[in-house]
Order: structure tokens, then sequence, then C-alpha cells
């Protein structure tokens, strides 16, 4: 061990290699529910260089490395199971070209989505990216690898929709890159080459470390507004969504249904989020938003919510705060969600499965969905919280996380940056010769099976 | 330990990083030593795993604690309104644990010491508090309406010093009667009490407050923003209640009343919220007055300014102690690089400790010559001096 603290001390410095008890212990967990595992060391690299040395060292060795962006996947994804190096990607956090006319960021993977954000409000006010609703230190890598989803997915898809490209070093050390950027200087799309950056999405890092990724850039409207629309049945739902996102006007499409408020309980809210470059445009959107459901405001069984400017305001917000707050309703610091990903069919189902785990196992809840695509499919979650001071409350929320899991696959969904037991939940009902190409594919690339171990494994 | 009820209420979310406009870390240790560790939230957890027993106080964990630089950042950002104020608090309460248990790192020791032993935390001598004066024609305290107090960077340090007779200087042109302590005068007590030494600052306080009774002090001045924070938050708790301003803002309305020459040269100012002055006590309007009062002066804002100012990294004692100054990228580094950017060619303070921070790390940065660090009296004074000789 003291030699492989020297060679890491000698890659990336003294100053960032820990093998202290501190680091050790806060890089062992993440704030959801799944149990601390160790790592030996945290790292953190300052160029792809420096990512390649350590890759090439820890493959020498055989010691595990778990990529870390914020950590703030809520799943446990980037603890290392299997000991070994954590890699915190944060120090690499530079926005390296924005390219205005082409619509694209290129970032390091360390570069977070508060960041960003900052950066295009300051350089290019013309242009944003579809950030989620995760905490703004949230990198952009660890979400797009996650297929994450955000302010404008309704309009454009998943995160990893919107990637141009990446610059990733294999766990054997060669730094390729994947995409446009692969033959031409510019980063502009994935096409039309054979898209290899499949390989490093949805994986949980078990396939290589990203070190850069250009993403698409999206007009920043002047004007932006909301409209919240009600109604008391979940079989509705699908509809009112499909009705809504024929227009195509909007940009975001959530629903959330909460027990708190007491006022909001039993309700079903869909937020419309859209925006336009004149006043003129905005009213005209949503004129056409308010038309595509007007049937239902008619017979009076749902309606959109007045709301003053100050009610919409946390509505408006990018990334939204109120999310992150949920973690103390029950003083405790923590919540944890389940996403899964399905059809918007089954969104009434997806509802009623909320409620009905929530109450068998009592646990605080609040569900949702966000609409990816026009109604392409959703990311239904359920969230659940937990006072992190009381074992027997996290265990709960474990259980309702864990029975969420499992009633979701077998309808059909699948859990979106699913913890190492619900991958075992996954894989159970996954094609297999997927499953064996997966791991013909990881033996290629990682033939001394150092990138995540634990992840996507059954045992 | 007095707030341990909130600490496994962290979620760990991380907004307390950040300033409002996420642009980049604006928590200076975070920023220096970037291990999740030096975080807000990072602290959170330690301190629980530290009194839950899973962590020992260990000379690393020391360093960790005693590097928040108590900028207040973290209360002002965290998401979670219900327990965001008790935030520092609890990390103050966490090296007060560690002071009472002995356990802090041989720098905060030896400062404490100091303080005990000496009344400041530069070891010097209490007769030689008043050498500061140099030149200077200033009376000791007795019926003049205000006590001006100087604080320990301002009676010892040299650049702290000059920045004392530059505002006193202008507080006596300005018509301001005022009276100093001299040797009577000990310090403020706002690091010790930053640094977890509840009960030196709780003596160093009565100690202030026995000397201002004596000298019938009713109203105060303060150089140091820092004992702005000490005198109005703190005294009264111990019985010592005053009408306490920060001399910014009592600069703000006579420098407005105040002739100028018109044909100032241009000079473009950005000017660095001190954390005492603007997110502890929510001060951000005098400094800013007394600097666009000024003909020829052209205030420009930098990216992080007002409550999302990134601290000079010099609160929490590190001034003295200088545990964060051990980090590659250090906060006053990074500040004095974004006074660069914001196209301004001085620097405008209100605290004597952020001059000194700033005055090394423009050393550091390679930015001597391209941007000046200038307390505001300063540029007062420069602009009066010239009409002067007009
Ligand atoms: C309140 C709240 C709201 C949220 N809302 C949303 C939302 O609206 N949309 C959404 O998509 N998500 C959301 N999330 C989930 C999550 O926080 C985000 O997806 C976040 O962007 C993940 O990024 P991260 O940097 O924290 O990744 P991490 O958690 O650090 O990493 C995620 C995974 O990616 C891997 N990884 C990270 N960096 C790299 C790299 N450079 N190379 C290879 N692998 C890497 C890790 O090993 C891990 O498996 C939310 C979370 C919270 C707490
Ligand atoms: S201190 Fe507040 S903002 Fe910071 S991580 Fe904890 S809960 Fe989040
Ligand atoms: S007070 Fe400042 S230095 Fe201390 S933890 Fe909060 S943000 Fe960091």
């Amino acid at each position: 061990m003291k030699e492989i603290l020297q060679a890491l001390v000698e890659i990336v410095g003294t100053e960032f290699v820990s093998d202290q008890p501190e680091e050790r212990y806060l890089y062992s967990m993440d704030p959801g529910t799944m149990p601390a595992r160790e790592p030996d060391f945290v790292v953190m690299p300052d160029s792809t260089e420096q990512v390649r040395q350590v890759l090439l060292l820890a493959n020498q060795h055989k010691i595990p490395v778990v990529p870390l962006g914020a950590g703030l996947v809520l799943s446990g994804l980037s603890r290392a199971l299997k000991g070994g190096i954590i890699l915190d990607m944060k120090r690499m956090n530079r926005i390296i070209e924005v390219n205005e006319m082409s619509r694209y960021a290129l970032v390091e993977a360390g570069a977070s989505q508060g960041m960003l954000q900052a950066y295009l409000k300051k350089h290019h006010p013309r242009l944003k990216h579809s950030a989620p609703d995760a905490p703004p230190a949230a990198t952009i890598a660890g979400n797009v690898c996650i297929h994450g989803s955000g302010h404008i997915s309704h309009a454009h898809g998943f995160h990893s929709d919107m990637l141009n490209g990446l610059e990733v070093v294999l766990p054997t050390g060669e730094v390729t890159r994947l995409g446009s950027c692969a033959t031409s200087d510019y980063w502009f799309s994935r096409a039309p080459l054979p898209d290899l950056a499949g390989l490093f999405l949805g994986w949980a890092g078990t396939t290589g470390v990203i070190t850069k990724l250009a993403i698409k850039l999206y007009p920043n409207y002047r004007f932006n507004d909301v409209g919240v629309f009600v109604c008391e049945d979940a079989r509705l739902m699908p509809d009112i969504l499909y009705r809504m996102s024929e227009t195509q006007m909007a940009e975001d499409l959530t629903a959330w249904m909460t027990p708190k408020p007491d006022w909001a309980r039993g309700f079903l809210h869909s937020n419309i989020n859209y925006g336009a470059n004149t006043k003129e445009e905005l009213i005209w959107k949503r004129n056409l938003i308010r038309a595509s459901v007007s049937e239902y405001i008619d017979r009076k069984i749902a309606g959109f919510i007045p709301m003053p400017a100050a009610m919409k305001q946390p509505f408006l917000e990018v990334p939204a705060r109120q999310l992150s707050r949920f973690a103390d309703v029950r003083k405790g610091g923590g919540f944890e969600y389940v996403g899964v990903i399905m059809p918007v069919d089954l969104f009434a189902e997806a509802y009623e499965l909320g409620l009905e785990i929530a109450s068998r196992l009592s646990v605080s809840y609040s569900l949702g969905a966000r609409i990816i695509g026009i109604n392409h499919c959703m990311m239904f979650f359920y969230a659940y919280a937990f006072n992190r001071a009381d074992p027997a409350d996290v265990q709960r929320a474990q259980r309702a996380l864990e029975a969420t899991n499992r009633a979701a696959v077998d309808m059909g969904g699948i859990p979106w940056k699913a913890e190492a037991p619900a991958q075992k939940e996954i894989i159970r009902k996954m094609d297999p010769n997927m499953f064996a190409l997966m791991n013909r594919i990881r033996a290629v690339l990682d033939p001394a099976g150092i990138m995540n171990p634990g992840n996507w494994e059954i045992d | 330990m007095q707030y341990e009820e909130i600490l496994h209420r962290c979620f760990r979310c991380g907004y307390c990083k950040l300033p409002e406009n996420y642009v980049d870390f604006n928590c200076p240790p975070y920023l220096s030593f970037r291990f999740e560790t030096y975080s807000p939230g990072g602290r959170m957890w330690l301190i629980r795993a530290l009194l839950d027993n899973k962590l020992a106080p260990t000379g690393r964990l020391q360093e960790i604690l005693f590097s928040c630089v108590a900028c207040a950042n973290c209360v002002t950002h965290c998401t979670f309104p219900k327990f965001k104020d008790q935030l520092l608090l609890a990390f103050t309460a966490a090296k007060e644990q560690l002071v009472n248990g002995g356990k802090v790192p041989p720098a905060v020791r030896d400062c404490l010491t100091r303080i005990y032993q000496h009344g400041n935390p530069y070891g010097h001598a209490r007769k030689k508090r008043d050498a500061w004066t140099d030149g200077l024609k200033v009376e000791p305290y007795s019926d003049q309406e205000y006590l001006f107090f100087v604080g320990d960077v301002g009676s010892y340090d040299t650049r702290g010093q000059e920045i004392a007779r530059s505002v006193a200087g202008l507080l006596q042109k300005l018509g301001v009667s005022f009276g100093i302590l001299g040797a009577d005068e000990i310090s403020d007590g706002n690091e010790a009490g930053a640094m977890g030494e509840a009960e030196l600052f709780k003596y160093l306080a009565e100690e202030n407050i026995k000397t201002f009774e004596s000298r019938g002090v009713e109203k105060i001045i303060t150089l140091s923003p820092h004992g702005y924070n000490a005198f109005k938050n703190d005294y009264p708790g111990f019985g010592g209640n005053y009408s306490v301003l920060h001399y910014s803002q009592v600069l703000a309305p006579l420098v407005k009343k105040a002739a100028f020459a018109p044909d100032q040269p241009p000079l473009r100012v950005t000017y660095h919220d001190s954390c005492y002055l603007g997110r502890h006590n929510m001060e951000y309007g005098a400094p800013r007055t007394v600097l666009t009062a000024l003909p020829g002066v052209e205030l420009v804002e930098m990216q992080r300014c007002f409550q999302n100012a990134l601290c000079c990294g010099g609160g929490g004692g590190n001034v003295f102690t200088d545990i964060i100054g051990s980090g590659r990228q250090t906060s006053a580094g990074v500040r004095v690089g974004e006074a660069a950017a914001s196209g301004a060619g001085v620097l405008a303070v209100a605290c004597p400790q952020c001059a000194v921070m700033f005055a090394d790390a423009v050393k550091v940065q390679n930015l001597e010559g391209r941007l000046a660090v200038k307390e505001i009296s300063e540029i007062v004074n420069e602009r009066l001096i010239k009409q002067e000789v007009n």
C-alpha cells in the first residue's frame, strides 16, 4: 500500500492524494441509504494525463478505480464496493470551449452544472444547457453518463441524447475520442461515425473514465413561464400529458404528487415550463397549451391553478432547490429515490404502486415524473425521506426502495441509476444475451476488472 | 456539543460550497484543498463522526476543522432554512470541543496562547499598541464622542498600521471627534471566539468592557469589521452595550459632503466585501457609498460580490495561523485574479485583515503593477490631498 500511495503522489502531487481516515470515512458513502464502503485512497487528478497514469498504475496492480463526480446520484454508485481508489474528478472542471454557432459546450468531466450555467449566463446569454434538478455541484459528466434528464428534456430527450462526444481514458490507459471529435477539431455530433459513446453511458463508471465531453446547448429564452395543471385521477394523466406534449411548446413537463403540504395531498400536478423570446410568443404558446387540455377544463375535472408571479418562482428556478429540501422532511438529512424509466402509459399503475408502498412501509414519500421527449417515456420517481440518525428509519426507506425497484421492474419499467442490488433486479429480467454481451465488452475494455467493480454484476 | 442536533440533518447537497450564481467554489478551505472533507457538508458529517467516536481527533481532523475561516458563505447559501443559521455556530462549537480537549493544531495553540499572555495574537508588547500613531497626533480617549478601537492587525501589522493611520487621519480631517485606548486596548476577541476559545473570548470581552466602563465609552468606531462584529453582536451578551460603527459607516455620510477637485484622474475600482461587514452584518452599502462619492472613481463589481463575495481566507484566525495557506489554490489568490478580471486597477478593501491577505496574494499571482490593493480611506485621502494641494 505504501508503494501505491507513493506512486499516486508522484502522479497527482501530495496534496491531492489521501489515505487518511477522514477522507476514507467521508468518501465511503453518499447521501443515500446504501451502506458505507471504504476506499483505500482518494485521488484528485487535474488532467487527462494524470487520469491515464492512475489507470495504468491501477491496472498493473489490479486496484479498483471508482470515478466520482459530485456523488449526488444518491444510489451509492460511486462507493468503493471493493476498496481501491476513488477518483474525485472535480479538479478537472475547466470549460474548454463554447461554440455559439453550432450550439455546443466542451467541458472537462469535473465541470459542474452550476459552473456551466454561470459561464453561459455571463459569456453566452443566448444559450443554455439542459440542467437537472440535482444540486448545482453535480457534474455534467456524472449526469450524462447515467442518462440524466433535466429542464429541456421534454423537448430534447435524455441528457445522453444531447451528448456530442467524449474523451475517455480506457481502463488499460488509452486515451480515446468518440464522436466527431475523433476525426475533426469540432465536437458537433456523434453521427455519422459508429456510436461508441454508448460504451460509457449507463454503465455506472464500469467501462472507463470520461475526461472531456461536449454537450448540446439550446436557445435561452428571454421570457419563461410555467403552468400548473391539476387533476385528481391518475388514470387521466397519460392523456393529459399526451395532449400537452402534442403541442411541442414545452421545454419541460413534470408531474408531482406529494402528501405535504396538506393542500396538495391527493392532487396530481403537471408543471409545464415553456419559454419565448417575446411576450406575444409566450402568450401564444400558453394559449396553445391551454387549448390542448381545454376539454378537461370545460368538463371541470381538471384545470390550471391560478398563480401569482411569486408563487411561480420556485417552479421556474433551475435547479429547483425545493427538491433538495425534501431531505429535511423527517429532520434527518436524507432521501433517496427510485427513478424508473418507463412508458407514460403506466402512469396510473406507477402512482398506485408508490401510494401502496408508502402506506405499507410507513415511509415519508414524494412521487413525480419527468416526461422525456414528447411522451416518449418518463422518469417516474419514488422519493423516500429518512432520518439519518435513526438506523431503523434508514432501513425502512431502504426496504421501500427495494420493494419499489422490484415492482417497477415487474411492471415493465427500468430503474435508472440503479443501486447495485437494483442492478441485479434488472439483470434478472434482462435478455441474457444482452448481459452476456455487456460482460464480453467489459472483459475486452477492462481485462483486469478494475473499473467500479461490484456494479452490473450478478454476485 | 452545542448544535450537535443539526449535524445529521445535512444532506451533503453542496449548495453551501457555492455562491448564489454557482460560478465557482466559494468556501475557502474547500477551494484550497478540494477534498470533500473540507467542505461545509463534509465538516458536518466529520463532526458527527467525531462525536460518535467513529473518527479520532487526529492532527488532520484538527487541521480540517480549524481551516474554516468563518466566512459564513455556507450560512448564506445552505438551502435548508431550518438549520442553516446554525452551521457556523456548530463548526465553532466543534472547534471549542477540540480546544477544551487540548486537541488543536500547533499554530492555533500558539496563537491562542499569545492572545492569552499578551492580549494580542502577535505576542507583541501591550505598550507598543499605539505604535501605529507614529506621525499622527491622536488623543487618548477621554471625553471625545467616539472611541476608535484599532484592533490587533491595525495595531501591530505593518500594513495594518498604515491603514489605521490612514483611517484615523481621514477621520480627523473630516472633523470626527475620537480618542484611542492605546496600551489599554486588548484584542476584541472575535478571532479567539471564532477559533472556539469561548473562555478566552469571554475574558477579553469582560476586560474590554471593564475598560470601556471605566473610561465612560458609549460610542465605538472600529477599524476592523471583526471587532465591529464582536462589539455589535457578542458584547451585549457579556453586558457591554454600545453604539458601534465600522469606520466606513462613519465615512459614508461625511465623504458625500466633502469637497473634491473636479479634475481627478479616472480610477476603476472594485470593492471586496469583507465577510464580517457583509455576510455577517449585512453592511454592503457604506463602503460603496464612500467610493462612489469620489470624483473620477468608477466602481465595478466582481462576479462574486455582496453576499456572494469570496472570502480573503483570513478569518477564523487564519490570518495568524495560516492553516489554509498551505493549499495550492488559496482564496486570496483567486480573489485578486477575479478583481483583475473585473477590469479594475484597484482592489478596495475596508478591513485590515483582507488588505494583509491580498497584499501577499497580489505578489504570488504576479499581479503587482496591474492591481493595487488599497483600503478605502487611502483612496479618499489621495483625492483629498490633491484637492488641498490644488
Ligand atoms: C435533489 C436532487 C435532485 C435531482 N434531480 C435530478 C434531475 O432532475 N435529473 C437527473 O438526471 N438527476 C437528478 N438527480 C440525480 C443526480 O444528482 C444527478 O444525476 C447528478 O447529475 C449526478 O452527477 P454527479 O456528479 O453527482 O455524479 P456521481 O454521483 O458522482 O456519479 C454518477 C455515476 O457516474 C460515474 N461517473 C461520474 N463521473 C464519471 C466520469 N468522469 N467518468 C466515468 N464515470 C463517471 C460514477 O462512478 C457513478 O457511477 C438529483 C439528485 C438530487 C439529490
Ligand atoms: S450544509 Fe446545507 S447546503 Fe451544505 S451540504 Fe449540508 S444541507 Fe447542503
Ligand atoms: S464558514 Fe466559510 S470557510 Fe467555514 S465552512 Fe462555511 S463556507 Fe467554508
